[in-house]
């Protein structure tokens, strides 16, 4: 693939393109599959027939939903691979999905909280606290946070927090019924007002990380290089962290802790278009949602009549590849 | 280490791990007759007692013994059996982090044994059964991914954490498709708890312990000589693969059998050796003293579940979660600190 501007943007179009047609694909298929015409009556011309309200209530929603916390778990997963320089960071695999998760529980079970716009704020914070507590723990003593060491701290963490949401799930059958259609990661908790709700928050973590991009190349040089270079760490960390809690936060508040999404694809953003930043971060925004709304596709295909949830996709593909970056022998090269 | 001397037959006293594991285990027996005398009414001790002796009223002896024995009986039986599979795997890949809870293969042994309950339901005989082919598999499987020229710690770590991400989906997927009873039921199982505990389930860890316990025990001269390195081992001891299988074998068999009793109880197997290992000053875990530590936590953790938030009551492994991931954290940022981390 050429590494020329010109190429990158071409094939940024392409991938654009691509997402289109895997956003059809998602609207028309199915237990009951449509064709384009009917999306597009359901959408310009709604007569209120049944074909329409499946895909207007169901498809549409379901769609958004995948567009939305795809790209926002792939972005975040870039900019904790590039600020963390490791190739093992994913929103799920270092705990901050977990944070999220907990959270939301905590703000649904116990405190009552209904509307997404009311627990997103929760989910953002459970995001936050676990991004600071895993970063502090896993970069203590020599060598700063290195790869393993940040895995081992997500997975102690996702373990504690995990118990904890399941203790309070299991004080209340009703919160555990919700919950665990929830907690495997799915799209099918979808509605319209849920995508309304989550949009401003997934528009602002977008935009502050795409802006990120430069000083991540600069930071992938080492801090003390990057600092030479004019690159105010603390602030970049920062707004981050920010982007990471906005993103991550939202997207499980939506659609659960979908884990490896974050994961697998700036890997495939950074084979495709090198090591520039400014590069990967559009790319892995548009890759994401395409690899999420194509699980998620596959897991309404497989189990006919009945489902397989997306996170269980996501997990069924990107754990082989988490191994197999395990495997490979300089894991702190990236 | 003290030599001792019978006639024609030596053997090495470890007097401060035979301490330890005496007074641990009297700590124990206090707490689980503490155990006994509660519940959904109270019994004073001195009436337990004498029930246990065979002395009580027919309905005392429903309670304590049918009821409550059991449940404090699995408790010791699964915290010495995750303890000593804990320190097993410590021991031989050199490396606190690698126990069985850890690196997945409770994950593995609790998705064969909830896909049994959704499959036969709980009663079935047929949980531990899934739960040791289970936990082979999954020890297997990991075995076989992490190995590339040898087995590190750290590789084998980070390879259980992906295998544990697959497993675990898998169960959250089982999980949506039972009914809601079904579920409630293997998540209180998932979580790791001593409720509803009977004999059958103290036989089974009973038996567990009666024939691994034993292996392990002879087993850990090998284990000593492995910890010198693989090179030294093979020209002290001969068949270095053979030892450290048959090793593995016992330890995920224990691991895996505790998890078909009691479910996937969190931490105690990664806890219990490092305990035990600081309270008897040595450089590693002594199984035995392992074992009693192991057996004091779980049936201090579930008399502090029972209590907390009485009369609701937690399941064993929330409070373990709660006790050993602060100290798993703890310990990483020490290691860290001094260099040996990553």
């Amino acid at each position: 693939m050429t590494r020329s501007w010109g190429g990158r943007a071409a094939g940024l179009l392409v991938a654009g393109g691509v997402l289109l047609a895997v956003v059809l694909l998602s609207l028309v298929a199915g237990n009951q599959w449509f064709g384009p015409h009917d999306v597009y009556v359901a959408a310009a011309d709604f007569t209120g027939s049944d074909t329409d309200r499946v895909i207007r209530y169901l498809r549409f929603p379901r769609t958004a939903v995948g567009l939305l916390a795809g790209a926002a778990l792939g972005l975040a997963g870039a900019v904790m691979q590039g600020i963390t320089r490791n190739p093992l960071a994913d929103p799920g695999i270092l705990g901050v999905n977990a944070g999220a998760a907990l959270a939301v529980v905590v703000a649904i079970g116990l405190l009552g909280v209904q509307s997404l716009t009311g627990y997103v704020w929760f989910a953002m914070g459970g995001a936050l606290i676990a991004t600071v507590v895993v970063y502090l723990v896993g970069s203590v003593g020599r060598g700063g946070a290195t790869p393993v060491k940040l895995a081992l701290a997500g997975a102690a963490l996702s373990a504690l927090l995990g118990s904890v949401t399941s203790a309070i799930t299991l004080l209340d059958l009703s919160t555990l019924n919700e919950f665990r259609f929830w907690v495997v990661g799915s799209l099918t908790l979808a509605t319209g007002s849920i995508v309304t709700q989550a949009l401003p928050f997934i528009a602002v973590g977008i935009i502050l990380a795409l802006t990120l991009g430069r000083s991540l190349n600069q930071l992938a040089l080492g801090e003390d290089l990057a600092a030479t270079l004019g690159t105010r760490i603390g602030l970049v960390r920062v707004l981050a962290a920010l982007s990471v809690m906005l993103l991550a936060g939202t997207a499980t508040a939506m659609a659960g802790p979908i884990a490896f999404v974050g994961l697998a694809v700036p890997h495939v953003a950074r084979a495709l278009v090198g090591a520039d930043y400014r590069w990967i971060l559009p790319w892995s925004l548009v890759l994401a949602p395409i690899v999420l709304l194509l699980a998620d596709v596959v897991g309404r295909l497989v189990a006919r009549p009945d489902e397989l949830q997306v996170g269980i996709i996501t997990a069924l593909i990107g754990a082989p590849l988490f191994i197999a970056l395990v495997r490979r022998r300089k894991l702190a090269e990236l | 280490m003290k030599p001792i001397r019978i006639g024609p037959f030596s053997t090495r006293v470890d007097v401060a791990s035979i301490v330890v594991s005496v007074i641990a285990w009297v700590v124990t027996l206090v707490i689980a007759a503490i155990s006994l005398t509660l519940g959904d009414y109270e019994i004073p001790l001195a009436k337990v007692l004498n029930t246990l002796a065979g002395n009580g009223s027919l309905i005392m002896t429903d309670v304590v013994v049918n009821n409550r024995l059991p449940r404090v009986l699995v408790g010791m039986g699964v915290g010495a059996a995750f303890a000593i599979s804990g320190a097993i795997f410590q021991r031989l890949a050199r490396n606190p982090l690698v126990s069985p809870d850890l690196i997945g293969i409770n994950a593995g042994a609790a998705l064969a044994a909830v896909l049994m309950i959704t499959v036969f339901g709980t009663a079935a005989g047929w949980i531990p059964a899934g739960a040791l082919i289970g936990s082979l598999l999954t020890a297997t499987c990991i075995y076989l991914l992490a190995y590339k020229k040898g087995i590190a710690g750290y590789r084998l770590v980070l390879v259980g954490i992906g295998i544990t991400a697959i497993v675990g989906s898998i169960t959250a997927y089982l999980l949506t498709l039972a009914d809601i009873y079904t579920a409630k039921s293997a998540s209180m199982w998932l979580a790791g708890s001593l409720a509803g505990r009977s004999w059958p389930h103290a036989i089974l860890i009973g038996i567990t312990l009666l024939v691994l316990v034993p292996a392990a025990v002879a087993g850990s001269r090998q284990l000593r000589l492995l910890e010198l390195g693989d090179d030294l081992a093979r020209t002290l001891a001969g068949r270095v693969e053979l030892s450290r299988g048959l090793l593995i074998a016992v330890g995920v068999g224990l691991a895996g059998l505790a998890t078909a009793a009691a479910g996937p109880i969190g931490f105690v197997a990664l806890v219990a050796p490092q305990l035990a290992r600081r309270l008897v000053a040595e450089r590693v875990a002594g199984l035995l003293a392992a074992g009693a530590i192991g057996a004091l936590l779980v049936v201090a953790s579930d008399l502090l579940a029972r209590e907390i938030f009485a009369p609701t009551a937690l399941p064993v492994g929330v409070v373990t979660a709660f006790l050993g991931a602060p100290y798993l954290l703890i310990l990483m940022a020490r290691a860290n600190r001094v260099g040996r981390g990553g």
